[in-house]
């Protein structure tokens, strides 16, 4: 018979989701990505007929797409987190296709990117492509980073599906995971949308 | 379906995709200034994105410190962001 643990108590203004370290480098990443933004803003503004032209190159119906699987696959996350809390069954199925979704926003991207670099659409085409291709390929490797932390995360369930790690452990995880999402939101609206 | 969205994540996913759809949207209707379509978009992406982290990634608990930077951030960015992008 497996011992569950009871279910963690948290109280409004205590909880520290994850280890706290973990929240200097997620800090960290938001702030060097909002520096990029802003970077990406002034060239909009400087080049804007040439970023508006070049902005309807792109897929938009790709991007959300890829918004959705992310936004979905963060959903999903986060009730595996919720369920690694409450010492509830489902944790794992639901980590699980939420890292599926993650994949496919990988493979989504790869699609998208073959395409572009098909039509010469490349890094030198011109100054929007070089600010698309680094935004979305800086934030890819974070996909791919956050895929690796969740598969860590997804091995501390045992056989049966059972939580056998520290429930702070699956918070961080986690947490990276929505800042990939996060991120991807405001890269979404920057390259997509204006 | 109201049990579903009783839950605080189940309805911030669903009020998450709703807003990415009506930005996506927003782009298409014809006759709408570009300016104001884009001012809207960046408006609603960190909109969105402190949404993610006030219930996903569960800062709606954490301390005043956690919680604080976090909403400076998500004022200050698109503040600074719109501000360019309106000159």
């Amino acid at each position: 018979m497996t011992h569950r643990a009871p279910p963690l108590q948290r109280t409004a203004g205590t909880h520290i989701p994850g280890e706290p370290g973990l929240w200097v480098l997620i800090f960290g990443d938001l702030s060097v990505f909002s520096v990029f933004f802003v970077v990406y803003m002034r060239a909009y503004t400087k080049q804007r007929d040439l970023f508006e032209a070049s902005h309807h190159l792109l897929d938009r119906r790709l991007g959300l797409l890829n918004t959705l699987l992310l936004l979905t696959s963060s959903w999903l996350v986060a009730r595996a987190v919720e369920a690694v809390r409450a010492n509830v069954p489902g944790a794992r199925a639901r980590l699980t296709a939420g890292m599926a979704c993650g994949l496919g926003f990988v493979v989504v991207k790869a699609f998208e990117w073959h395409a572009k670099v098909d039509a010469g659409l490349t890094l030198n085409h011109n100054a929007f492509f070089i600010y698309y291709f680094m935004l979305t390929g800086i934030h890819l490797v974070h996909v791919v980073l956050g895929l690796g932390v969740l598969l860590m995360v997804r091995s501390r369930f045992d056989a049966q599906g059972n939580w056998t790690g520290s429930v702070a452990f699956a918070e961080g995880g986690a947490a990276f995971w929505h800042l990939v999402d996060l991120l991807w939101i405001v890269i979404f609206a920057l390259l997509y949308l204006i | 379906m109201f049990a579903f969205l009783r839950d605080r994540i189940n309805a911030s996913w669903v009020m998450l995709v709703t807003a990415s759809f009506i930005s996506w949207e927003a782009g298409q209707i014809p006759g709408v200034p570009a300016l104001g379509v884009g001012q809207l978009a960046l408006c609603i992406a960190f909109a969105k994105a402190f949404l993610v982290g006030r219930e996903f990634m569960d800062l709606r608990l954490a301390p005043r410190i956690l919680r604080l930077p976090f909403l400076a951030w998500a004022l200050a960015v698109p503040t600074l962001l719109v501000t360019l992008y309106s000159r």
